[in-house]
């Protein structure tokens, strides 16, 4: 029972930021349709930058409480990773979006190489370690244990959430990007600047992967230049999960998602009488999405579609 | 008519003989290891002509290719090494590997028949990713792969007596296996063209380019959806299944490594950016992207060190970093690829005025 209760405390946490970053996904493909491959790599420079801010300010002497200097790395890996959406829009897909679909597919991948390489060259190859500036208290809840570290991730990131969603429900931006989703060419004609929206949301999308990607690197205590990839993945599969293109769906899909992913990790030694380990933890995430794609391509909350295109 | 097949014969009797001298003149005035990436070359170019199968032909989107070369490869590799002390002759092992590769290129392609674009890309590329995390997890409780270290000292290709493994002796100069490994996989590349080709051209071939262009008008026209893209699946599956039991063999040794995500791209990559559904534009990609980043490791190194005195960008970090600029900037000037199919140009002029394809 313990480890049962531990599992779905971990999966809460990893599932918080699947759903933020899953937003990024969802908010892209629900205004423009397509598939922002580049995503996961906006989320590692904002874990990058994150750490390299703290260690610059660190370095240079300055004494600051843990918490502080994380919320400084954020105000500067936030706006670096909205400029990187930003251009990452305008460069791979704004002059693509009208050639077949494959085109921008093949420039977000090679961007994400491209940004990928970047940080190699910027931050080198190894594991970087996250400073160990915050505390790991750790509290107990139903003979589980979680940290105080943990407990702010997931509360963090339903503060977030719930306010992209009143963004998106009551602000004048929200209601242009509804009106964008719908349909962009009815949005025009009605005084909606299109091209404006696109960038905002992907702006937005950046800013939230930000986030995800400075919380990942304090729950791991590390960040490396490929973790985009994996972790891009998992949150595009729970944004299938949920329904793509509702925000509401993404967040469910991710919290979902990562309570599967840890229960799966938890007892597939059990379940398999030892044959396969843990270390198949990552396979979940494929098969859920495979298994939601056959069974369900709508999603948990999505509308009803003929078929995927 | 005649003068036209006559410049089409002589052009390909003198492209022929290109072909069959170029490892003795590349290797005469570049040494061995630059005939071992002609090699490779050919591998990529059966790898590239399977996936063109699915992606261009089909129009099926696959990021999981590499998932029937690791296949093709590991077969090869279990049934003859010392691994599990099999050592079954190569026209065993080979089509055994490819017959395998087809057969999960059938699974793959059957939860995923619903599945079109962006959404298949993506589960395929999953179903790549299951397939290398087995691989290198099967080595417990059961050795089964070996795991992370991979399988080695695999068996070179025999016939008869006569192993690809070690160099050889003719007109009293010794060869390096490269030569013999060469003519080898040209052949069978030679073999895979044809394929591609007497596809292209037959009712199969059509049938996939009615389904890549709208599968419910294909359907209405009475080709059977779901055989015609399972076919397209297994057939680039086979393919991929032969280069990775060549693959297995030639290089001795097998790894998870080698099956990542960037290689499904890399021959993707072949693909777009040679032209793809063009059998022509698909070989000249796969070559150009096996040799371009030879040339630019062998390079960029000493350039920095003549320019800067330092290395300044690692080689390897340059080399990928040039070829995701390339992908890039060949969508953004050139979305339909070098050589591209007539009909594939013309689309993407159409693209680009704004005429709709549905």
């Amino acid at each position: 029972m313990d480890i049962f209760v531990q599992q779905i405390l971990n999966g809460l946490v990893l599932g918080s930021i699947y759903a933020l970053i899953a937003l990024g996904y969802t908010m892209v493909y629900g205004i423009m349709g397509l598939i922002n491959f580049a995503h996961g790599e906006v989320v590692m420079f904002g874990a990058m930058v994150t750490i390299s801010v703290i260690s610059a300010l660190m370095n240079a002497g300055i004494n600051l409480p843990g918490p502080l200097l994380v919320l400084i790395g954020l105000m500067i890996s936030i706006p670096a990773c909205m400029l990187l959406g930003f251009v990452i829009e305008r460069v791979a897909y704004r002059p693509l979006r009208n050639a077949p679909r494959l085109a921008p597919l093949i420039t977000a991948i090679g961007l994400s190489i491209v940004l990928q390489q970047v940080a190699i060259l910027i931050w080198g190859r190894n594991y970087i370690p996250f400073p160990p500036i915050l505390s790991h208290d750790t509290i107990t809840i139903l003979g589980a244990s979680i940290t105080k570290l943990q407990v702010i991730i997931i509360v963090l990131c339903l503060v977030i959430m719930a306010g992209l969603l009143v963004m998106v429900e009551r602000t004048k931006l929200g209601r242009a990007m509804r009106a964008t989703s719908q349909n962009p060419s009815v949005a025009g004609l009605m005084g909606v600047s299109v091209n404006k929206v696109i960038s905002a949301t992907f702006v937005i999308g950046s800013g939230l992967g930000a986030i995800a990607g400075v919380m990942v690197a304090t729950n791991y205590d590390q960040a490396h230049y490929y973790m985009g990839f994996l972790i891009g993945l998992k949150a595009f599969t729970a944004a299938v999960l949920g329904g793509i293109g509702n925000l509401g769906g993404a967040v469910a899909g991710g919290i979902l998602l990562g309570i599967i992913e840890s229960l799966g990790a938890g007892y597939i030694g059990t379940l398999t009488g030892g044959f396969l380990g843990s270390n198949y933890q990552d396979i979940f995430a494929f098969m859920v999405l495979i298994m939601v794609l056959i069974f369900r391509p709508s999603g948990l909350l999505g509308e009803k579609m003929a078929d995927r295109a | 008519m005649t003068m036209v097949n006559n410049k089409k014969l002589g052009l390909f009797a003198v492209s022929a003989i290109a072909v069959v001298v170029l490892p003795f003149l590349v290797g005469g005035a570049l040494g061995n290891s630059w005939v071992r990436i002609l090699d490779f070359a050919l591998l990529y170019v059966m790898l590239a002509l399977g996936l063109n199968m699915v992606v261009g032909f089909a129009g099926l989107l696959d990021l999981g290719f590499i998932a029937f070369y690791a296949v093709g490869a590991y077969s090869y590799a279990l049934l003859s090494s010392p691994h599990f002390g099999l050592h079954l002759p190569f026209y065993i092992t080979i089509p055994i590997g490819a017959v395998l590769a087809a057969f999960f290129g059938i699974l793959l392609g059957t939860p995923v028949l619903r599945l079109k674009g962006d959404y298949l890309a993506i589960v395929t590329l999953g179903f790549g990713e299951i397939i290398r995390i087995f691989i290198n997890n099967l080595n417990a409780p059961i050795n089964i792969t070996n795991g992370p270290q991979g399988v080695n000292l695999i068996d070179p290709i025999q016939v008869g007596g006569f192993s690809f493994g070690k160099s050889f002796e003719l007109f009293g100069q010794t060869f390096s296996n490269v030569y013999l490994y060469y003519y080898f996989f040209l052949v069978l590349t030679v073999g895979v063209v044809i394929m591609a080709w007497r596809l292209q051209h037959s009712r199969i071939g059509r049938a996939w380019v009615a389904l890549r262009e709208d599968d419910i008008a294909a359907a209405a026209m009475g080709i059977n959806i779901r055989n015609i893209k399972l076919l397209a699946f297994a057939l680039g599956a086979l393919s991929g299944g032969v280069a990775g039991g060549l693959f297995s063999a030639f290089q001795g040794f097998v790894s998870p490594e080698s099956f990542s995500l960037i290689e499904s791209i890399m021959i993707l990559a072949m693909i777009v950016l040679g032209g793809m559904g063009n059998i022509a534009g698909v070989v000249l990609g796969a070559v150009m992207l096996t040799i371009a980043p030879e040339i630019l490791r062998s390079t960029i190194g000493p350039l920095q060190m003549a320019v800067f005195g330092k290395t300044i960008v690692d080689p390897e970090n340059a080399r990928m970093l040039l070829f995701g600029l390339a992908m890039v900037v060949m969508m953004l000037v050139r979305p339909e690829g070098a050589w591209p199919s007539k009909r594939r140009r013309m689309e993407f002029q159409d693209a680009k005025k704004g005429v709709s394809h549905g």
